[in-house]
């Protein structure tokens, strides 16, 4: 059985699978991932690094691409969706 | 700090494992680059619950426990010069010379503008299928798969897998060219079996031909979408839209090299003779990059590119007449699910094109050349740098001026201060 870890999204636990994306773990707290220049909401678009739609701050660096990385536990993960 | 390695391939997916074994089969020193945490690229993209095919892990494995290659993941080419590139990290940056480089930078979507494509909730089809694979929730979730192309089944059926309720799959290309390209398939038999599994994976789940999605609905999220079909227009209620058009070549870092490039279909693609040689002395190309033909042509072109890159003679004939054939598959697909007027004719004037700087397709249209429009709308100036919003405009026959210009993806100021003075950072003045 695979193991989960526990990410923080937004001030909030969330539970997930180990080796899963940042990317996954902000999808499954629910939560956007950002607002565009003119305020819409958006969320992962490509999946694999070209679109720069999930970017979000990890652990207080900003403008990381949440699909690219890893969860590990314990992450602060920030999002201004 | 500079690192040298006799040859250096950038990227991991098919072409790339096999281009770094077989250079490092010669003897060579080879340093094997990825933007990515695991290898495999995105056709053998790591599945957090499932595992890869026993033929893809073989591969992995024999790449990068080879003694003479040394793994470099999660590292971002962002600068070139003639020899030796600007790579980034999570921790650094610094430079890598090489003696020989190998381009393996595969493909990447086609995304097609379309009334609410920028609601949460929708992705690309391969998109959904790299979520799906790095543990995105879909258990439950109502899935459509939209767009063209043999991906649509593969994307499908990975959602299934994950747990998805997939309720249909829209292909705009007509059924007439799909039976054209059916009775033409037992030139390859082993996609025939491919093909035949896919169906089988995606047993009950209905497969509509020439039909488009026109639109998408929901406040800050998808709720409802629009399909409209040979003979009628349908609303489905549904939780993710997974919709692509195909692939194209990443040529980024190629065009900044300088290598000719030449067109495919409405992109582009890095042009290469016989032995995966670009017009660059000492750089060559293999997969994707040098044109959409699938994992199988990668492999190949991959072998082939490793061996010319540390000057082998011996060993290429072979590898190029199973290329041809691989690579006829390739022009087949292409014919059959060229993207059709209607989806062409999709996005509106208030319909946003670049999702980055929010430019809608309207507000390009007062503009005579790319570059105008590039200045007066700030399209494609917002961090994918022109990835999703030139590649759509390319397909809508549209001009998109995307320029070679460093750094090839937004860096860190410190990995910029490592340019020298004549190099990568003044170029961002300009």
């Amino acid at each position: 059985m695979s193991t989960c870890i526990c990410v923080i999204v937004n001030g909030k636990p969330v539970e997930i699978v180990a080796g899963a994306s940042v990317a996954a773990a902000v999808a499954r707290a629910g939560s956007q991932f950002r607002r565009s220049r003119s305020g819409e909401a958006r969320a992962a678009l490509c999946g694999m690094g070209v679109c720069f739609e999930c970017r979000v701050e990890i652990d207080g660096v900003p403008q990381q691409q949440a699909c690219m990385l890893i969860a590990r536990a314990g992450m602060q993960v920030r999002t201004d969706g | 700090m500079a690192e040298r390695y006799d040859v250096v391939v950038i990227g991991s997916g098919p072409a790339g494992l096999t281009a770094a074994h077989a250079a490092a089969r010669q003897g060579v020193r080879v340093g094997l680059v990825d933007a990515q945490a695991l290898p495999g690229g995105q056709v053998w993209r790591h599945d957090v619950r499932f595992s890869a095919p026993a033929f893809a892990r073989r591969c992995m494995q024999a790449t990068l426990e080879h003694i003479k290659i040394d793994w470099l993941p999660q590292t971002r080419v962002v600068g070139a010069e003639p020899g030796r590139l600007l790579v980034e990290d999570p921790r650094s940056a610094r430079w890598l010379k090489y003696g020989a480089l190998v381009l393996a930078t595969g493909a990447r979507e086609v995304l097609l503008p379309f009334p609410g494509w920028t609601l949460p909730g929708v992705t690309g089809a391969g998109g959904l299928q790299a979520l799906a694979k790095q543990g995105w929730p879909l258990a439950g979730k109502r899935v459509v798969v939209a767009g063209s192309g043999p991906l649509l089944l593969a994307a499908a059926a990975t959602a299934r897998r994950h747990g998805a309720r997939v309720l249909a799959v829209f292909e705009q290309a007509e059924r007439a060219a799909m039976l054209r390209f059916t009775r033409g398939l037992w030139r390859w038999p082993a996609r025939v079996l491919q093909a035949a599994a896919l169906r089988t994976q995606l047993a009950g789940v209905p497969y509509h031909f020439g039909s488009v999605v026109t639109a998408a609905q929901g406040e800050d999220a998808l709720r409802e979408i629009e399909v409209s079909g040979p003979h009628r227009q349908r609303r489905i209620a549904c939780d993710q839209l997974a919709v692509g058009f195909g692939l194209a070549p990443n040529v980024e870092l190629a065009r900044m090299l300088g290598c000719q490039l030449e067109a495919e279909g409405a992109q582009q693609r890095v042009r290469v003779d016989a032995r995966q040689h670009t017009s660059v002395p000492t750089v060559y190309a293999a997969g994707e990059v040098c044109g959409i033909g699938g994992r199988d042509s990668a492999l190949i072109e991959g072998a082939i590119a490793g061996l010319a890159a540390t000057g082998a003679r011996t060993g290429i004939a072979s590898l190029q007449r199973r290329r041809a054939q691989a690579r006829a598959f390739a022009r087949q697909l292409r014919e059959t699910f060229a993207i059709g007027e209607r989806v062409r004719a999709l996005a509106q004037p208030d319909t946003l094109v670049c999702r980055c700087e929010d430019v809608t397709l309207g507000a390009l249209d007062a503009h005579v050349d790319a570059r105008g429009a590039k200045l007066a709308t700030r399209c494609g100036m917002g961090p994918c740098q022109g990835r999703i919003c030139a590649t759509a405009l390319a397909e809508l026959g549209r001009a998109a001026g995307i320029a070679a210009r460093p750094p090839l993806f937004p860096a860190r100021l410190e990995s910029l201060a490592l340019a020298p003075a004549d190099g990568v950072a003044p170029s961002l003045a300009t």
